[in-house]
């Protein structure tokens, strides 16, 4: 059987790129992993996700798909094994809906306390405690989203969450609360531990350094408008 | 067993009328409840909770919300006239595309909306732009599924239109034929079919909800 090629474009700060690292592990799916350099694209990059320019990127057999959940629902289908999604039609529909929740909603508004100051940052925190707030009610008693075991929520969730403590430092604000979102507290703890992912978090000083990089271009582009 | 499905919509929203569409392309019968969304039915408020927003699909009980998971829903559900192509590349390929229209076309159409006159040149010019990769993308296609009517056309289709009609109550070009041959031949083409054509708003009854929008976001702006 002619081997699969799989490549990985992506960088160990994204936690987009994250999800995908931890489908392919879950599955156990060998790739090569391409370091990209955000604020310096490189011309591989450029060819294999011409409209958004952005990683992560998967190539499987020289053919490139963009857009994390869009890479991972590919993933689940292309390898059957380890299910990411539940096989009955509504619960995958709510898996869908969660995982699009968790964009629009809380990633959005984290990333937004990241990149603005002053009423705008207040506005964006409001949104991403607001949005933790409907996850915590809908996580409630469960250990993971996916039940006893880890699916395709909780690898969408999962970058975003564990990215928050450094984010919060570079951003000087405070987002996460064990004592307002306990069961997301507790979530992170479970998720945190797991092997798969334990062997792949990016080291604290790295993302603080990043982060504090993407908030200064940020505001300085607000800034020069 | 009877299959009980309903669809909670909104006659002028695209995301409602795109869901219709499928259930048509698949000749699925369910009852259509309209939305007022200055009042919502406590059905709403229930079957949509976190978003309380339409299109909402309940089959047997069961509600599903936002308009791309209710086609996919849709589609594994019933399983003639498939939305997706079958192998897993080229259904990656139309969720990509799916995407990019409600996330980059549609996100600078309602940036339009709510802009400053000043800012308007800017905006048009940056919807052409990202209108150009879907341009790019039909080129040599009938339709972005294919041979046949697929994913990406039933989600393109409404928000294309919707930029259509801007255009007339606006009079101001969003799509010119002269940048756009491939999209407008696909619009016309789609405005053929019967079942497609037959999901659009009444023309007048749109545009006057059209005008009464952009006028209510001037107001706003003031």
């Amino acid at each position: 059987m002619a081997e699969q090629e799989v490549k990985l474009l992506g960088a160990g700060t994204s936690p987009f790129v994250h999800r995908v690292k931890v489908a392919l592990e879950l599955k156990g799916i060998p790739y090569e992993y391409i370091q990209e350099d955000v604020f310096n694209k490189s011309s591989l990059l450029l060819k294999y996700n011409p409209v958004f320019k952005k990683i992560p990127v998967l190539v499987h057999n020289q053919k490139p798909i963009s857009e994390s959940l869009v890479i991972l629902e590919y993933i689940d289908e292309t390898w059957k094994h380890n299910p990411m999604f539940p096989q009955d039609a509504h619960e995958k529909a709510m898996a869908r809906f969660w995982a699009k929740f968790i964009d629009d909603k809380v990633t959005t508004a984290i990333r937004g306390v990241l990149t603005t100051e002053g009423v705008q940052q207040q506005e964006n925190e409001k949104h991403a405690m607001e949005a933790l707030q409907v996850i915590e009610g809908e996580l409630k008693g469960k250990k993971f989203f996916g039940g006893e075991s880890i699916g395709f929520v909780d690898i969408v969730m999962g970058g975003i969450t564990l990215w928050l403590e450094a984010l919060e430092e570079a951003a000087g604000v405070k987002i996460h609360d064990p004592e307002k979102y306990p069961s997301i507290d507790k979530w992170m703890q479970n998720f945190a531990h797991l092997p798969v992912i334990k062997e792949s978090l990016p080291q604290r000083d790295i993302l603080l350094q990043y982060f504090r990089k993407g908030r200064q271009i940020s505001l300085a582009l607000a800034a020069g408008k | 067993m009877a299959e009980e499905l309903k669809l909670l919509g909104a006659w002028a929203s695209p995301f409602s009328l795109r869901i219709e569409l499928a259930l048509k392309l698949k000749g699925i019968k369910y009852q259509y409840i309209e939305e007022d969304l200055s009042n919502k039915s406590p059905l709403l408020l229930k079957s949509n909770p976190v978003h309380k927003k339409i299109p909402v699909l309940i089959h047997n009980g069961k509600p599903i919300a936002e308009s791309l998971v209710i086609l996919e829903y849709i589609d594994e559900t019933w399983k003639n006239n498939p939305l997706l192509p079958e192998n897993p590349y080229d259904r990656a390929i139309a969720r990509f595309w799916a995407k990019f229209v409600d996330e980059k076309i549609l996100q600078i159409a309602v940036k339009f909306r709510l802009a400053k006159e000043k800012e308007k040149e800017q905006i048009i010019q940056e919807l052409g732009e990202q209108l150009q990769f879907l341009e790019k993308e039909l080129e040599g296609k009938e339709f972005f599924g294919g041979e046949s009517i697929g994913y990406v056309d039933v989600v393109a289709y409404f928000i294309v239109n919707w930029l259509q009609v801007q255009q007339e109550v606006r009079q101001i070009v969003f799509i010119s034929e002269e940048k756009f041959p491939v999209l407008c031949k696909w619009m016309g083409k789609l405005h053929e079919i019967d079942v497609v054509n037959g999901c659009l708003p009444p023309k007048d009854k749109h545009y006057a909800y059209m005008r009464a929008q952009i006028e209510a976001a001037k107001s706003a702006i003031k």
